[in-house]
């Protein structure tokens, strides 16, 4: 049996330990929100919270998380400063298109705005990289990003 | 709408499905007896409840181009209501009640965009008849503000809400009839409202394709071979029967359409990762010798030596071989771009039950209606069974204009006898594409007395069957014939076993960046700015109009549209300021699709190792008179100048008929820090609006490529482009 901790409940299932902690989000405690892209780490929609820490869950086998480790998913992120500020923010920015990556992206944000609540240009291209957009709005999430942290919209980038 | 089939009553609304208990649909007089025999294509569109709260269906699939909140914006618009009353529904897909619903070539907002106003005019005048009756009132001096019928001069009023029941009994105006307002007059058209999924979104709510759930629902992965066409040898069936979590495992014989089956594997398990876990033990033997042919080193042989020869004319006007062979000055070149993915973010997945009476499906897909005859084949039921649920997609770029993921669903769902959730890993949606078709162009043109005498294009692309494949035709060639007096575009093909398809802008995506790079080589070659030249050739269209040659669009392109677009961008982009060299360098371009007319200017950056980056990219474009909902409209050319920007980076190449590339570390996508900014200008012209889903795309990748020669003197005449390659070029 493991033991996951999500959301601030405790959960045990009987599930292989090379499982991906994005199958068991999904289809085993029935937290659709947290999306499924690669399954190689290489696009991000899959990003939860371990410990805090920006992971991607499709490549994070749930044998290999420490018994106690704090699993945060975007169905809970809402309940964070940082997290519901950058869900109303994504919404004033109206930032999305197809939305479907969107979960992987505030995950990220939210685990750079607890570390660098007043992130530059290069703090957002930095901790953003790794989530793929297919529909392209990066100019929308890095605006929706600086709104919740309060900074100023400019773009400081070479232009 | 036919009159005779306005019964409305309360069979009506229950038999639509959207209206349960409090809400009543406003019925436009079309019941299911009424569909069944294609009355009309107005359906119901509508409901009401007591509280006043509206629901409006979105007929068209949502893809990400933001028509589930657009469309309804146009019937609430007519309707009078507050925005904050509409909630939104997405339609059931059945074209006999709503008409053509499908989400591609940007045809939704010319489709749609009087249609849904004038349902909205037509419920609007059925609810101040039933106000006069209410209110017992003439309905001639009746107003209504946001959802409320005044009569000022009594000072009475009353809620739509309340005037339903009323509403439900009369009959509806023929909306062909109905008086539409004026532009000046838009309350909602024209202004921004964020996407309606859009809070759902934020807080992880499963609204996705991927995300249905239907009880007893086991899940699936299809396994197909690697090389379209290949045939299924043997595999370890009894081995991956006995693995933890797998129900079922069986064959499924391909039916020989590339619409539709092919042969594969089903493994139909209790949750997916065990289906997925029992894939990666599957040892499958393919007879994949079809495929030995189909190398893209192959591919570029032949093309090379087929343009050699003459091909087929498929558009010219005047003699361009006798313009050449005099012409003092002659430039050539040689352009290739690259076969492409299309790689939606959510892997393509879809839903189905079967039962004795019918199929129940829940697909993302662009085109229901299209996949509806390959499930009645491939289960051997009629197409009246099967219903099908349009579920928001996570992207769609094309791809999911095909739907062989829906009968493949309903074909595993129908041999195990239990609801099944396939679900595609990222390597199957790269794997098992309808990719855009790589294509090769040799051009010509002379110049002779400071004009371009002559201009010629051979392009060779791909048939399937003998025929044009999907994605591979050469046209549209609004603006070529434009360019010379003499001008041919011929067309060679070479047979692909390799599904082909639609990827965003299909064919413009390309044909966009082969001829207006090699646009500005014969601006080098006259010495003439690049713009200029653009800007020249459309003066002389407009000043002396030719007749449309066979091949050519008709009268729908009007060279003026784009002078104006022209003019506004050279102002906006700084152009005559702008100073190329040491590195950076500014590029312009310009393409008319999908009716919409766009051209840009990129400033690009590269350094001496070839690292490119956009900078900045200018953007106007002509789509009409209104733009309906602003920051949808900003945002799908933003998506589509960066979509352009990610296709320059990448390619699919095939060895013995498979695809070499199989994820994304291997197949680059624009990513945050490449991200350029944008400048978005809409010149509002007199024209109807049209779509934004494609036509800010095509001229972006030539823009790109022309600044990279404006900053390096490198010339781009091939996709992907690869910093080795300009450092190389720059080198020598």
């Amino acid at each position: 049996m493991i033991t996951l901790t999500v959301n601030g409940k405790a959960h045990r299932l009987d599930v292989p330990e090379d499982m991906p902690l994005l199958w068991a989000l999904r289809d085993e405690l029935e937290l659709p929100g947290t999306k499924f892209g690669c399954g190689v780490a290489q696009c991000g929609a899959c990003t939860v919270h371990i410990d805090g820490v920006a992971t991607r869950a499709c490549a994070t086998p749930v044998g290999s998380l420490e018994a106690g480790a704090k699993i945060t998913t975007i169905e809970a992120i809402g309940a964070t400063a940082q997290g519901k500020a950058l869900q109303a923010a994504w919404l004033e920015v109206d930032v999305m298109q197809c939305g479907y990556c969107q979960a992987g992206q505030i995950m990220s944000a939210a685990a750079l705005l607890k570390t660098t609540p007043k992130p530059t240009d290069d703090d957002i291209d930095a901790a953003m990289e790794g989530n793929l957009c297919r529909c392209a709005t990066y100019k929308r999430i890095r605006e929706a990003i600086k709104s919740a942290a309060g900074v100023a919209l400019t773009d400081t980038r070479e232009a | 709408m036919d009159d005779a089939s306005f019964k409305p009553s309360r069979r009506l609304f229950l038999a639509s499905g959207l209206a349960t208990g409090s809400a009543l649909v406003v019925g436009f007089g079309f019941d299911a007896v009424a569909a069944s025999e294609g009355a009309t294509r107005l359906g119901d569109y509508v409901a009401i409840a007591p509280d006043g709260v509206v629901t409006i269906r979105a007929k068209n699939p949502e893809i990400g181009q933001g028509i589930k909140t657009m469309l309804p914006m146009l019937i609430a618009e007519e309707m009078d209501v507050a925005w904050e009353q509409v909630r939104i529904e997405t339609a059931p897909a059945d074209e006999k009640r709503f008409g053509a619903q499908f989400a591609g070539g940007s045809m939704s907002t010319p489709m749609n965009y009087e249609p849904m106003r004038r349902v909205g005019a037509a419920t609007r005048a059925v609810l101040i008849e039933a106000a006069a009756v209410v209110l017992k009132k003439p309905a001639a001096e009746l107003t209504i503000e946001a959802g409320v019928v005044h009569h000022k001069a009594s000072r009475t009023k009353v809620p739509y809400g309340k005037l339903v029941a009323a509403a439900a009994i009369l009959k509806l105006p023929d909306p062909a009839s109905v008086t539409l307002k004026p532009d000046s007059a838009f309350t909602i058209i024209g202004k921004s409202k964020g996407g309606y999924d859009s809070p759902a979104i934020v807080e992880g709510k499963p609204i996705f394709g991927i995300d249905v759930a239907v009880p007893g629902m086991k899940y699936a992965v299809f396994v197909k071979p690697p090389v379209y066409g290949a045939k299924l040898k043997s595999a370890n069936i009894d081995v991956i029967k006995a693995l933890k979590g797998v129900t079922h495992v069986f064959t499924l014989q391909g039916s020989g359409d590339f619409h539709s089956l092919q042969d594969g594997v089903a493994i139909v398990a209790d949750k997916w990762w065990y289906a997925k876990a029992a894939r990666d033990q599957l040892e499958i033997v393919w007879d994949d010798a079809v495929g030995s042919p189909h190398d893209s080193a192959t591919y570029a042989a032949k093309a090379k030596e087929l343009a050699k020869t003459k091909g087929a004319s498929v558009a010219s006007n005047g003699d361009t071989d006798a313009a050449l062979s005099k012409a003092a000055k002659k430039i050539e070149a040689w352009y290739e771009a690259p076969f492409l993915a299309h790689v939606p973010m959510e892997p393509q997945n879809c839903t189905a039950k079967v039962t004795a009476d019918g199929v129940e499906i829940w697909a993302p897909t662009q085109a229901p209606a299209w996949g509806r005859p390959h499930v009645a084949k491939a289960l051997g039921i009629s197409e009246d069974k099967i219903t099908i649920h349009m579920i928001r997609c996570g992207g769609g770029f094309g791809r999911r204009l095909e739907n062989d993921y829906m009968v493949e669903a309903a074909a595993i769902a129908q041999k195990a006898g239990v609801p099944v959730k396939l679900v595609w890993t990222r390597e199957d949606d790269v794997a098992y594409d309808y990719f855009r078709p790589g294509n090769y162009h040799r051009f010509e043109a002379a110049i002779e007395g400071g004009k371009i005498t002559a201009y010629k294009a051979r392009a060779v692309t791909f048939a399937r069957d003998g025929k044009v494949a999907q994605g591979a035709g050469i046209g549209p060639h609004d603006f070529v014939p434009l360019i010379s007096p003499n001008y041919v575009l011929e067309q060679h093909l070479i047979e692909t076993l390799i599904p082909t398809g639609y990827l965003r802008a299909p064919s413009s995506n390309a044909l966009g960046f082969v001829h207006e790079c090699f646009l500005d080589e014969i601006a080098g070659a006259l010495n003439k700015d690049p713009f200029t030249l653009r800007q020249e050739i459309v003066e002389a269209a407009i000043a002396s109009p030719r007749p449309v040659k066979d091949g050519e669009r008709g009268p729908s392109y009007e060279p003026k549209r784009l002078k104006a677009v022209l003019e506004t961008l050279r102002t906006r982009s700084g152009w005559d300021a702008a100073k190329s060299g040491n590195g950076i360098g500014y590029g312009v371009a310009t393409y008319f699709s999908h009716r919409g007319y766009f051209a840009e200017v990129a400033k690009v950056k590269v350094d001496d190792d070839g690292n490119w980056k956009v900078l900045k990219v200018w953007v106007v474009g002509d789509v009409g008179r209104t733009i309906i909902n602003p920051t949808g409209a900003a945002n799908q050319v933003e998506g589509s100048v960066m979509d352009g920007i990610g296709e320059m980076m990448s390619e699919i190449t095939f060895d013995k008929g498979r695809a070499v590339q199989s994820n994304f570390q291997d197949i680059p996508m624009i990513r945050m820090s490449q991200a350029p900014h944008i400048d978005l200008h809409f010149e509002l012209s007199d024209n109807g609006p049209t779509g934004l889903g494609e036509p800010a795309l095509p001229p972006v990748i030539p823009a790109v490529c022309n600044a990279i020669f404006a900053a390096t003197g490198v010339r781009v005449r091939k996709l992907p482009l690869l910093p080795e390659t300009i450092a190389k070029a720059a080198r020598t």
